[in-house]
């Protein structure tokens, strides 16, 4: 119920104390800066590690190959395996059930030629899947699809970057490239989020890579995304029962590390999300650390002015004022000097974090600092409740004293 | 208006008990100015604090405007002294950071009169005790008296049944004295009751009854000079 009489005494009673009004909401003001503070720059922190992987889908396992480092079965070692359309069949049908996303990769040089314009660059021959796990946005056109695989068509999907270098503003789509020699349709143009080096890829069916330059089932790797509803260490079980599978099909010592190299995603987001949980467990300790202290502060404060004013409560009951007028108009005070403050705190917290923005990133990998809307919203609750219980206590205690001795008090 | 009837009271002190009213009876009817007389220690204040619901009795019957007052809770005291009482202090306690208009107006806010209401009726009271243009200052830019008149402005302003009084003047010099005195006494010739208790001789002579107490007893209950009916017993004399 809105009473503006009584929000009418309260103020009176804030602005008549100053000192003791700002006393307590620098206290909590301070101690929610701190925490703000504190999280936002965690927060930044866990933004630069996913940062780091933000290039490639999150559950992506990349299978490539070396040199064997150990004799078996016969074959010496220090011999190069090769990954082929086999080993490619053989990943897509053992492991369906856990495969979301699977392609493989051919990496060729492309030197690219229209008109009068030439350049070399990179050539990822690929399957359609590919978009998905390099995580690839299609800005014009369309990506490589199941027809190209099987048509073995002469089509190119080119990075935004070597678009812009062949067919500056122009459009590129439809139009006849010169790839190594051989004449090729651009049918897409995209960008990408892993930065320039990215953009300036270029993607064609991995069958047609395979037929017109060396005419083999060669493939340099397989990548695959595993099945999103895998727990991380379900994740990592497969990675490494793939890597046994695999030696074992490619006639590779169980124990040689080096034949087969398997990049699991999962591993990596286990170890950065282990070092964020205790990251995180750190700064919930020490944050509602800093928030209790800030909540005694208020409460020590409360005991004090409630002692302050016991007279001024005794002169209102002999007045006629109720116990629980008494107590609700400590209590509102406490609560709105509690969250003013708080929210104060907050303001200036969220306002540092934005000033120091990207700034850290460099030296310090802390980028874009920031707290979550759960977090504010978390902390103005504790806050409330805390300026609710800090208020609340003594003024029930104060309430209960007979005016006639609260009178005597002087 | 108020009865009290073989009112006892006890103090504990550590596991003793201290006795300090031993069955007072009382009746003050409506418009008598009453005084209670006593040295300290005679349970003067004690009286005052159970007539003004600001303490319990332990025993004995006390009636207030015709009402049993027995077991009140703190609300239901809250409500019957902003009803029926208006309370005036010897230390004056008023409230600091408030006006002496805004003082005068603090019963009323409890009694739940609208603000424009509130403050219209403290200025009325606070010209009736002379200190209209007073009404902005706060408690420590006025004098001790002026500070008592806004105590008794404000102890007015709900219109009670009774005006109880503690010492009113025991922080005054002479002069304020006899001030606030005539102006009980002009409040008690339009009507209101007054109660006051005192330790002064002079003080309880301007009342127009006396009631003594010594150590928690009533030892005598007498008309002053000034009271009516004394006046009609000295002319049919």
């Amino acid at each position: 119920m809105f009473d503006l009489d009584r929000w009418r005494e309260i103020f009176q009673s804030i602005s008549k104390n100053k000192l003791r009004s700002v006393m307590s909401g620098f206290t909590v003001a301070f101690a929610i800066l701190l925490f703000t503070l504190l999280f936002g720059v965690v927060n930044g922190l866990s933004n630069t590690f996913k940062d780091a992987f933000v290039d490639d889908a999150q559950n992506a396992i990349f299978i490539s190959t070396g040199v064997t480092t150990k004799p078996y079965k016969g074959l010496q070692s220090g011999r190069r395996v090769q990954l082929k359309n086999k080993q490619y069949d053989f990943v897509k049908k053992a492991y369906k059930d856990k495969i979301e996303l699977l392609t493989a990769r051919v990496f060729k040089n492309a030197n690219i030629s229209y008109k009068n314009k030439q350049d070399n660059y990179s050539l990822r021959a690929v399957h359609p899947d590919h978009q998905f796990l390099e995580k690839t946005i299609i800005d014009e056109g369309r990506y490589i699809n199941e027809r190209d695989l099987k048509e073995k068509s002469k089509v190119i999907v080119i990075g935004r970057l070597v678009k812009k270098d062949i067919f500056g503003e122009k459009p590129a789509i439809g139009k006849r490239v010169n790839v190594n020699g051989i004449s090729y349709k651009v049918v897409g143009v995209f960008s990408d989020s892993g930065g320039d080096r990215e953009e300036r890829q270029t993607y064609m069916p991995v069958t047609t890579a395979q037929a017109l330059y060396g005419n083999n089932d060669h493939l340099g790797q397989i990548v695959l995304g595993y099945d999103q509803k895998l727990s991380l260490d379900e994740a990592i079980a497969f990675g490494n029962k793939m890597e046994r599978d695999l030696r074992k099909k490619l006639s590779i010592h169980p124990d040689d590390q080096g034949a087969v190299r398997i990049m699991n995603m999962a591993e990596a987001n286990k170890n950065v999300g282990v070092f964020m949980a205790i990251l995180y467990v750190l700064v919930i300790i020490i944050g509602s650390g800093t928030l209790i202290a800030g909540i005694i502060g208020i409460s020590n404060i409360m005991i004090f002015v409630i002692k302050e004013r016991t007279k001024e409560f005794g002169i209102r009951k002999a007045l006629g004022a109720q116990p629980s007028s008494i107590v609700g108009m400590v209590v509102q005070e406490s609560v709105l000097i509690t969250t003013l403050a708080g929210y104060l705190g907050l303001s200036l917290g969220t306002y540092f974090l934005s000033l120091i923005g990207n700034s850290l990133e460099e030296d310090y990998f802390i980028k874009d600092p920031s707290v979550s809307t759960a977090i504010v919203v978390g902390a103005t609750i504790t806050l409330i409740l805390s300026g609710l219980i800090a208020g609340y206590l003594p003024a029930k205690k104060a309430s209960k004293i007979k005016p006639i001795i609260a009178l005597r008090a002087d | 208006m108020l009865e009290i009837k073989k009112l006892h009271k006890s103090y504990p002190i550590g596991k003793d008990s201290l006795h300090v009213l031993k069955g007072i009876d009382l009746h003050i009817k409506e418009g008598e100015f009453v005084s209670i007389m006593g040295s300290s220690g005679s349970g003067k204040s004690t009286l005052l604090n159970i007539v003004g619901l600001l303490d319990e009795h332990d025993e004995g019957d006390y009636y207030l405007n015709g009402q049993l007052i027995k077991n009140l809770n703190e609300k239901k005291a809250a409500m019957l002294r902003n009803k029926f009482l208006g309370f005036v202090f010897q230390s004056f306690n008023l409230i600091s950071y408030k006006t002496a208009l805004e003082n005068v107006a603090l019963p009323l806010y409890y009694k739940g009169v609208n603000r424009k209401e509130r403050l219209k009726t403290a200025l009325e009271y606070l010209e009736k005790v002379g200190l209209k243009d007073w009404a902005g200052h706060l408690p420590n830019e006025l004098s001790g008296g002026q500070k008592q008149r806004v105590a008794i402005a404000r102890a007015l302003v709900t219109n009670p049944k009774v005006v109880l009084a503690d010492e009113p003047t025991g922080a005054l010099d002479s002069t304020t004295t006899d001030n606030v005195m005539d102006l009980l006494r002009d409040i008690n010739n339009e009507g209101m009751t007054v109660f006051v208790i005192t330790h002064e001789e002079e003080v309880a002579e301007q009342t127009k009854r006396i009631v003594r107490l010594k150590d928690g007893v009533i030892i005598s209950d007498e008309l002053t000079a000034n009271s009516e009916s004394f006046k009609h017993a000295v002319k049919a004399l």
